[in-house]
């Protein structure tokens, strides 16, 4: 039943299909008919790198948690709030829905991600297939679109020139950890070759 | 033109999850990838009425995102309610042209570009249109990467409201329009991911 279709390739964005063909190193194969991405050829230390990007990732993920974005000196008074705590000044003054939503985007969804990825690919490079890698895969590909660890960086930059103009701000240790951490997860993201983890995981099924 | 090769017409199905193909069965019910175990489908499920349900939804909603204060700043002058447009118009006066310039694009712009682009795009595909389906189908691809940035505005009032919150003389608290405008963003969202662009394709071909 799969054997006659392994080597053909629907487009995901016009259905058009296509047949497999080997592409030169790092090349990309694009639909002929919408240009929509189809597949491309990784490198072949694709997911050791994206393992090796994905654990980094979870360990800045714990620094940038656990110290203060900011901080600021306002009238001889300190203040500074790490991402949990604004999400939870925020839960405490009513706005629940987007305390919410604060904490989904910027600490639930890239946690899950950059764990479950982690777990994942430490699982293929042992050339193991259990331990719930199939459904932890399917379940990350479906909660990234909602990981924003970017725009919140973005965004703190943007509260930060704000409050220059009503007080003294310094940027805290977990700043600079979140903007690494953006960029870190957007290499693993780059380097991850799921093509290649799903062909591994559905080797023995 | 002549019925392009695509997996439906060849009985297959595309998992969209790790892309398999794999035979569309025979019987009802839904069917299964055999290797992700996502559930199988031609064509996204009720695709139409759900993009349309959660467009019409958030463009209900992003009327008071933009009418309500999204911050309310309490000092020993009073206080002062901002709506989104009020605290561009903020940065803009205050010199930070860019950050401006920025956040005008995110909050402003995007969501609204999004509304319309994903009017315009199941508008067409409910009349059937023909016209341009690769420049649809880019549009589509665009709104989907830049939804996302609209998110900026939330994180923002988040933290100005964490850190100007215990000083006697000045405090941010997120308004109402914090939770509606949150919502406009993940309502447009599900819009798009409820929007399978395939069925742009769909009646090309059909003619004679």
């Amino acid at each position: 039943m799969r054997m006659s279709a392994s080597r053909l390739i629907a487009c995901l964005e016009c259905d058009l299909l296509h047949r497999q063909v080997r592409l030169p190193p790092g090349a990309e194969a694009h639909c002929i008919r919408c240009g929509a991405r189809l597949y491309r050829r990784a490198r072949p230390d694709a997911n050791e790198r994206a393992l090796a990007l994905a654990l980094a990732a979870s360990i800045l993920f714990a620094v940038a948690n656990a110290f203060p974005i900011v901080g600021m000196e306002m009238q001889g008074v300190h203040t500074s709030a790490t991402l949990f705590g604004a999400a939870r000044s925020l839960w405490d003054e009513g706005a629940r829905a987007v305390a919410t939503l604060v904490c989904v985007t910027t600490i639930l969804v890239p946690a899950v991600e950059l764990v479950g990825l982690t777990w994942v690919l430490a699982l293929l490079r042992r050339g193991q297939r259990g331990w719930g890698a199939v459904p932890m895969l399917h379940f990350i590909e479906s909660v990234k679109p909602w990981g924003m660890v970017e725009v919140f960086v973005l965004g703190v930059l943007v509260a930060l020139v704000k409050l220059a103009h009503i007080a003294s701000v310094e940027p805290g240790v977990a700043l600079f950890a979140f903007g690494a951490l953006m960029l870190l997860i957007a290499a693993s993201a780059a380097a991850f070759d799921a093509d290649a983890a799903w062909a591994q995981l559905g080797a023995g099924a | 033109m002549s019925a392009a090769p695509t997996a439906a017409r060849l009985g297959l199905l595309a998992c969209e999850v790790c892309r398999l193909l794999s035979r569309a069965p025979h019987s009802r019910g839904t069917a299964h990838c055999p290797r992700c175990g996502a559930a199988l489908h031609a064509r996204k499920p009720a695709s139409l009425v759900r993009t349309w349900a959660f467009l019409i939804a958030a463009m209900i909603l992003y009327v008071p995102a933009n009418t309500l204060p999204i911050m309310d700043t309490s000092s020993l002058f009073g206080t002062q309610s901002n709506t989104i447009f009020s605290g561009v118009a903020y940065l803009w006066t205050s010199g930070s042209f860019v950050l401006a310039l920025v956040v005008f694009i995110a909050s402003v712009m995007v969501p609204l570009a999004k509304m319309i682009a994903l009017t315009v795009l199941a508008l067409s595909v409910q009349l059937r249109a023909t016209w341009h389906p690769r420049t649809r189908t880019r549009l589509y691809r665009v709104i989907e990467f830049i939804g996302r940035w609209s998110m900026l505005d939330i994180y923002v009032v988040t933290i100005l409201a964490a850190l100007v919150h215990v000083s006697t003389l000045a405090s941010i608290q997120a308004g109402p329009a914090a939770a509606a405008f949150g919502a406009v963003v993940v309502l447009t969202m599900f819009a798009s991911a409820s929007f399978d662009p395939r069925l742009i394709w769909d009646v090309m071909g059909e003619q004679p």
